[in-house]
């Protein structure tokens, strides 16, 4: 299950890291030429929103500032 | 003394959970071991039997040969990078590359199946040869046989080989010592993913292209510039995670990957990943690993990488005492042990 | 890769497991309901980040493995009968029966045939019209409405070869049942980032207040996972229990409506029996009475099952949480995926077979 960039037919040629596959976009009628699209057995099931990848990327490195370099007097070693 | 009288089996057949041959049992995984290792083996029984080395290294007339046998079945016939005819001879040569010999005759063996377009086996032929021209081997003696139309897949090969062994050369997994480095000559998994983006019902496109190739050049340049080669092994089926597996088996030794260092191409790593495959255990037919002393690590992988199919070469693990374990040291720093997969691995979906 | 390798980058990682040392006080048990989520912790041992406090529980997330028995006879006589082309996704064919798996069936001369969408057996339908092709439709949320997209198509195609065996479970219904039971540890949840971007997650906000628990919709990266058990902890560490999205990249508060309309006119709530847990009402989807033409199980005559469950299988346990793999007596042993006890072991996200791949120590066999 992975993520991709698209084409735009009723079926598009959806391209993930240089190979591709004829994907059935009934699901996805906003997609667009370039969007990214979450794909499964086939199917487009929703295109990625990149604003929201945005944010959670914000939400991730500001979580790792936050606690930065703060070791927990509990953390276990692998 | 046998128990065994041809037509009567007296002791029950040591493998009969499984009473019908799956294809699994060639998947180069524990399943294939069980079956050579139960069946084969032990029946075989000889003292120069090496079931478990990619070739077999027999004294003769005071020096040594090596002699091995591969069989092709590989469907499509013809794919991206090669067909089932390179495959055959790269494949045997490689074999007895990796036992440290000089490849120099190969014997084919084909079973045709009726039906089989004339211009096929041409164009399968011809690329035999060019291979063998390239590996700089001669094909000198085969056989050829049809089955009737259904009982074959177009063409199945054999070839088998032999090469002489320099007197100085020592390769085996018993050389295999603690400290030394794990070396691959370039990026995995494109035979095996090129295959299956070849096969029908799969349906993507792709560029990926097989990795068939001949690596004698490079295991002879190693050996002339001075490197201290213990052990090679290719990667074919079952990838990289059997190969590793075998020798830490054979040699009793655990070898620890470094997941970071694991050459993958971006196309190789996303069919892997969008059919659920593991880049590790998938099929090569031009990779092979060499365990060399620590030392000449770094000299082994400028040499590699200097010459045709070693472009890619990189270190990416080191071996440690006993336990006969493969472990994967993760990006995130944990690590994990690496078994041998049971049998061929299945795309997979959530 | 973009949006893929972000999310795998070892820096942020190892900083928001940091982070969840630092917010953890008390003891908490959190669930995960998802194959991919078990697989994925496992293998980039995520587990093994957390702080000790933190106890994590694979749940009954693998539709492979919790794929009632009797289906899975039921798909074997099926795959049996001359005429018809068995297809499925790949992980089914090894799952146990009650005797035998579908691929030992291929082995025996069955046409059992892997696909990777439904479309592909819908294809495979209109190529070999005097066979009857039968897709295994197995899957939670996420998979169901690429099966209706195919039963719609073929019903507009007027193609009569074509049906389902259908094997869908829900995960709602799933929580609530691990949630009644009476032995239950699991203070939390993941939830399955996938499903929920079919369904989006109105329907947890209600379980959430139900059960006092917090629901955190979490995807499938290692920094999607660590990021959604931070957000678990945290609503735990300050005492809320709500439905929260950490995988709003893709999942939104109502999911895919142009899926979820074609999955009600497709589908239909029913019952369905668990592997290992048993029957949970209005747990699965079944073929809708507009679709039922479709459905293989009244097309087909199949022959009476009585399901056999091996007696020494303890995946039912394993699913609900109450054991861990490397607790059961036979697990490595006389449970491997060579030759599984129970679908736990066999399917790739099943929990058994995570740890067996990614954690098990092999006895050496002498060669």
């Amino acid at each position: 299950m992975l993520t991709d960039e698209g084409l735009l037919t009723r079926t598009g040629k959806v391209e993930f890291g240089g190979v591709q596959r004829e994907i059935n976009l009934a699901y996805v009628p906003e997609a667009q030429v370039g969007d990214w699209v979450l794909v499964h057995a086939g199917f487009a099931l929703q295109s990625i929103d990149e604003e929201e990848a945005q944010k959670t990327l914000e939400e991730m490195r500001n979580l790792a500032e936050v606690g930065g370099g703060l070791k927990g007097a509990d953390e276990d070693k692998s | 003394m046998s128990d065994y009288t041809p037509g009567q089996l007296v002791c029950p057949i040591p493998i009969s959970e499984y009473p019908k041959v799956l294809l699994a049992h060639g998947g180069g995984g524990t399943l294939m071991h069980q079956l050579i290792g139960k069946i084969f083996a032990p029946t075989f029984k000889s003292d120069l039997q090496q079931a478990e080395h990619d070739a077999a290294t027999l004294p003769i007339n005071g020096g040594r040969i090596a002699f091995t046998t591969d069989s092709f079945v590989v469907n499509p016939m013809i794919f991206p990078g090669g067909n089932i005819g390179s495959l055959a001879v790269h494949g045997t040569v490689n074999d007895l590359a990796m036992a440290g010999a000089k490849p120099l005759y190969l014997s084919a063996g084909f079973i045709l199946e009726e039906g089989l377009d004339m211009e096929t086996l041409w164009t399968v032929v011809q690329a035999m040869q060019s291979a063998a021209e390239e590996a700089g081997v001669q094909i000198v003696t085969g056989d050829t046989k049809v089955v009737d139309r259904g009982k074959g897949d177009g063409v199945f090969i054999n070839t088998a080989g032999i090469g002489l062994i320099p007197d100085d050369v020592e390769i085996s997994p018993k050389r295999i010592e603690p400290g030394d480095a794990v070396i691959v000559n370039g990026d995995l998994g494109r035979h095996g993913m090129a295959i299956i983006a070849a096969r029908e019902g799969i349906g993507f496109e792709t560029s990926i292209e097989s990795d068939s190739a001949s690596l004698h050049h490079l295991v002879s340049a190693l050996l002339a510039n001075g490197i201290n080669v213990h052990c090679l092994r290719d990667l074919t089926r079952g990838g990289l995670v059997s190969a590793t597996n075998e020798l830490a088996s054979a040699s009793g030794h655990s070898i620890q990957i470094n997941e970071a260092s694991l050459p993958v191409r971006e196309d190789v790593n996303a069919m892997c990943e969008l059919l659920g495959f593991d880049p590790m255990s998938v099929a090569n037919e031009g990779r092979f690993m060499a365990v060399v002393a620590p030392d000449d690590a770094e000299k082994a992988v400028e040499i590699l990488r200097g010459l045709p199919h070693g472009e890619g070469a990189v270190a990416i693990g080191t071996v440690s005492e006993g336990g006969s374990l493969v472990t994967l040291k993760s990006r995130f720093g944990a690590a994990r042990v690496l078994s041998m997969l049971s049998g061929e691995q299945l795309p997979r979906i959530c | 890769m973009k949006h893929v390798d972000e999310y795998r980058d070892p820096e942020a990682v190892k900083r928001i497991a940091a982070k969840i040392h630092t917010i953890t006080t008390k003891s908490w048990t959190i669930m995960e309901v998802c194959g991919g989520q078990t697989h994925a912790i496992v293998r980039f041992g995520i587990d093994e980040l957390l702080p000790d406090k933190i106890t994590l529980v694979h749940g009954p997330g693998c539709p492979v493995c919790v794929t009632g028995v009797e289906l899975i006879d039921k798909a074997v006589s099926l795959a049996r009968t001359p005429g018809v082309i068995f297809t499925s996704f790949g992980d089914m064919l090894r799952v146990p029966g009650s005797k035998v798996d579908l691929l030992s069936v291929k082995a025996d001369g069955g046409d059992v045939r892997l696909v990777y969408s439904p479309l592909d057996s819908l294809k495979m339908a209109q190529d070999n019209p005097d066979k009857q092709v039968v897709f295994f439709s197995v899957g939670f949320e996420t998979t169901a409405p690429t099966a209706a997209m195919a039963v719609v198509q073929a019903k507009k195609l007027g193609i009569r070869n074509f049906s389902l065996l259908t094997a869908h479970v829900l995960v709602p219904a799933a929580i609530r049942a691990i949630m009644t039971m009476p032995k239950t540890q699991v203070q939390g949840f993941l939830a399955a980032g996938h499903v929920c971007t079919i369904t989006g997650y109105e329907e947890y906000e209600p379980l959430a207040a139900e059960f006092n628990i917090p629901i955190v919709v979490t995807g499938f990266e290692p920094v999607d996972i660590l990021q959604g058990i931070y957000k678990t902890v945290e609503q735990l560490e300050q005492g809320r229990s709500e439905a929260e999205n950490q995988y709003s990249r893709v999942v939104r508060r109502e999911g895919n409506t142009a899926a979820m309309k074609i999955i009600g006119e497709v589908f239909t709530v029913v019952d369905r029996t668990w592997r290992g847990i048993g029957m949970i009402p209005d747990s699965g989807w079944g073929l809708s009475a507009e679709y039922e033409e479709f459905d293989a199980e009244k097309r087909f005559d199949i022959e009476d099952i009585t399901a056999e469950e091996d007696s020494e299988c303890i995946s039912g346990k394993i699913l609900q949480g109450i054991k861990k793999p490397i607790e059961c007596p036979a697990f490595g042993i006389r449970c491997t995926p060579d030759h599984p006890l129970g679908a736990t072991m066999v399917s790739s996200e099943g929990a058994c077979a995570a740890y067996f791949k990614y954690r098990h120590i092999p006895t050496v066999e002498k060669a």
